[in-house]
């Protein structure tokens, strides 16, 4: 049941598969990846000057697959993705203002400040949680998707972790819920090779996560992370199938993390020749190359997708600074729906 | 009715008067229920009352999502020594979903879940641990004592904008009340109740702890001491000014419950009226709960773990003795 579509392996070695996709859908894949780099490098700027401080755990190096989400998933798909969630945000279309808002403490973020980076959610957007627990997203995902199915929607849950979340028990009791009552869900494994700084060959005795939806009875795909067209095809097929009541796919999208951990993580852990290697293989640069070659677009048309990029991180990060911090009355404000003779 | 059918009329009446609620977790469906929720899978169908696999963090995520998309579903968690699976959604995510979001999400769900204390069954099936969720801001604890309340409030519970954990009893479960069977009735969150008026003492319990308090106060009656029994009913909110009222009546309080004694929600009720009655209290505030020790399979040492009639009047003799006022005493 386990599919690999990498090609060996390493699949950053695996050649570019070139699904039919028209060059508007590669041109929106490209411009969210732009943005979510942008949006990044200007909170890695901002946090190493001491132009602001926040907490910050980067997805530097993923957005292959988040912009294939925001390009696959309907606005009313669900989301849950979790604390390294900057460019899955982004991707399912949550204003950047929101988001920065959220990690600045800022009354314009999605939860008037008070969430912080882990715990942001926009319904809107069908983003309804980010969690900062490892692993705890799956089983939320479950009651999301069962909501769907007794609802009669044809939404589809997205349910985003990392590699180190499959070795959760949360994981397993949420991954055998969704196969045994065939829910509409895909969970997306962002396999960044790390479990906070732990590598996963110290973390699973097997080589690929995807091969453990064959223990659930779903379908388990393997595919290069850092090339959005081969995850954009992979969650597409597994979109589909949910949508149609088939039930679950464990897609696994092979990736790096640039950043480390945290925002500020040394990374001693990573060795040099492992970064040398993502670092080349890094999914922006490739994919604009890529586009390039194929010609599809000119250098100076993607130029301008990354200064526009830029350009919104800027407005967003301006409107932020400038906006109001929470009042006091917001420590009291949401902890009840019906405070009465709760303490206060 | 007993507790056990009282908590099934509350179920039944949920589900048949609002899509929105569901039902779901181990064994709760026929035949193999026994529980509350016998008969109900039979009534409304499997997808209504559902059997899940024995998976609490699952059953607990799965709650929170389906009330994050407008469900009210009713996860049960069979015994509460189990709570600790499901410990991080409910502490972590439904607890807190509504704050941290500012609103924009929330999970009215209700974890209905039974201790086993006192059937033997040994430390990690026996265990009352409800002072873990009232340290939780965001969370609402219950616990009642009789069937009535227990009808009331489940069904407040179960419509109640905010995470419930309602802690049922076993050895609650066969006894028996009067219990209203119309399906409008309930009981607020956050109100006491007077079980027994008295004048010389008030003895502060919930759950079991109301049962053995009654026992107590019939015992002191012969002595010729008034014991008021009030019965909290929840845990949080707290009712505090029905806690206030009394004991600035009575001017001693004795807090009984099942759980464990030491940092048990006994500590905080004394706290609290300590604070609010310092100098009208006549006594310092007792508390009668379990003994600090793993709950033991054997009967005859299970037996001397929990509160029982003697150990709370002996409780109420100390306030006696130490007291500075006499007893009917009022002025």
């Amino acid at each position: 049941m386990t599919t690999d579509r990498t090609a060996g392996e390493s699949p950053d070695e695996s050649p570019d598969v070139s699904p039919d996709v028209s060059p508007d859908v590669s041109r929106r894949l490209y411009e969210l990846m732009a943005l979510m780099k942008a949006a990044d490098d200007r909170l890695s700027k901002g946090i190493a000057s001491g132009e602001f401080l926040c907490v910050y755990w980067p997805p530097r190096g993923q957005e292959a697959i988040a912009a294939a989400m925001g390009v696959c998933l309907r606005p009313d798909d669900r989301l849950v993705t979790t604390y390294r969630g900057l460019h899955d945000l982004i991707g399912k279309g949550v204003p950047l203002v929101e988001i920065y808002g959220e990690l600045m403490g800022r009354q314009v973020g999605a939860s008037r400040g008070k969430g912080g980076t882990m715990h942001i959610a926009r319904p809107e957007s069908g983003v309804m949680l980010s969690t900062g627990i490892v692993g705890a997203g799956p089983p939320v995902a479950v009651g999301l998707a069962m909501a769907a199915q007794r609802k009669g929607l044809d939404r589809v849950t997205v349910v985003s972790f990392g590699d180190g979340a499959t070795n959760t028990g949360s994981f397993h009791e949420a991954a055998n819920m969704a196969a045994l009552w065939d829910l509409p869900m895909v969970l997306l494994c962002q396999n960044n090779l790390y479990a906070e700084m732990t590598p996963t060959e110290h973390t699973m005795k097997i080589e690929h996560v995807a091969d453990r939806a064959k223990g659930y009875g779903m379908p388990g795909v393997r595919v290069d992370g850092n090339d959005p067209l081969a995850v954009l095809s992979a969650l597409t097929d597994a979109v589909n199938r949910a949508r149609s009541g088939g039930g679950p796919t464990l897609l696994e999208c092979v990736t790096f993390r640039f950043r480390g951990h945290y925002f500020g993580d040394p990374m001693a852990y990573i060795p040099p020749e492992q970064m040398a290697a993502a670092v080349a293989a890094d999914p922006v640069p490739r994919f604009r190359s890529r586009l390039v070659a194929q010609g599809l677009y000119s250098e100076h048309e993607l130029d301008d997708i990354d200064v526009a990029a830029a350009a919104a991180v800027e407005e967003a990060l301006a409107t932020v600074m400038a906006a109001p911090v929470p009042p006091s009355d917001e420590l009291d404000r949401d902890v009840y729906g019906n405070p009465q003779n709760c303490p206060v | 009715m007993t507790m056990r059918e009282a908590l099934n009329l509350a179920l039944d009446q949920a589900l048949a008067a609002d899509e929105r609620v569901f039902l779901l977790g181990e064994d709760i469906a026929d035949p193999g229920a026994s529980g509350p929720t016998k008969g109900l899978s039979t009534k409304y169908g499997v997808d209504r009352v559902l059997d899940t696999p024995i998976s609490e963090a699952a059953i607990a995520g799965a709650a929170i999502g389906a009330a994050m998309e407008g469900f009210l579903p009713v996860a049960e968690i069979m015994i509460m020594d189990f709570i600790g699976i499901a410990a991080d959604q409910i502490i972590n995510h439904a607890a807190k979903l509504r704050f941290m979001t500012g609103g924009r999400t929330t999970a009215p769900i209700t974890v209905r879940t039974q201790v086993y204390g006192g059937l033997g069954t040994g430390a990690t099936h026996a265990q009352s641990l409800e002072a873990w969720f009232m340290h939780i801001p965001g969370l609402k604890v219950i616990v009642p004592s009789t069937p009535r309340d227990g009808k009331g409030l489940l069904t407040s519970a179960i419509f109640d904008p905010d995470p419930c954990i309602f802690v049922e009893t076993i050895r609650l479960q066969s006894q028996r009340g009067m219990v209203p069977v119309d399906p409008g009735f309930s009981i607020p969150l956050g109100e006491a109740d007077i079980k027994k008026p008295g004048r010389d003492v008030t003895l502060i319990g919930y759950g079991r702890g109301v049962v053995e308090a009654l026992g107590a106060a019939a015992v002191l009656e012969q002595d010729g001491v008034s014991a008021e029994v009030l019965d909290l009913r929840t845990l949080l909110p707290l009712d505090v000014p029905a806690m206030v009222e009394s004991v600035r009546r009575t001017k001693r309080a004795v807090v009984v419950h099942d759980a464990v004694e030491f940092a048990g929600p006994g500590a905080e009720v004394a706290a609290i009226l300590q604070r609010e009655l310092f100098g009208e209290l006549a006594a310092p505030v007792e508390r009668v709960g379990a003994r600090f020790v793993p709950n033991p399979a054997p009967p005859v040492l299970e037996a001397q773990v929990y509160p029982n009639a003697d150990r709370i009047v002996a409780a109420v003799q100390r306030t006696l003795a130490r007291g500075t006022s006499t007893v009917g005493g009022h002025g």
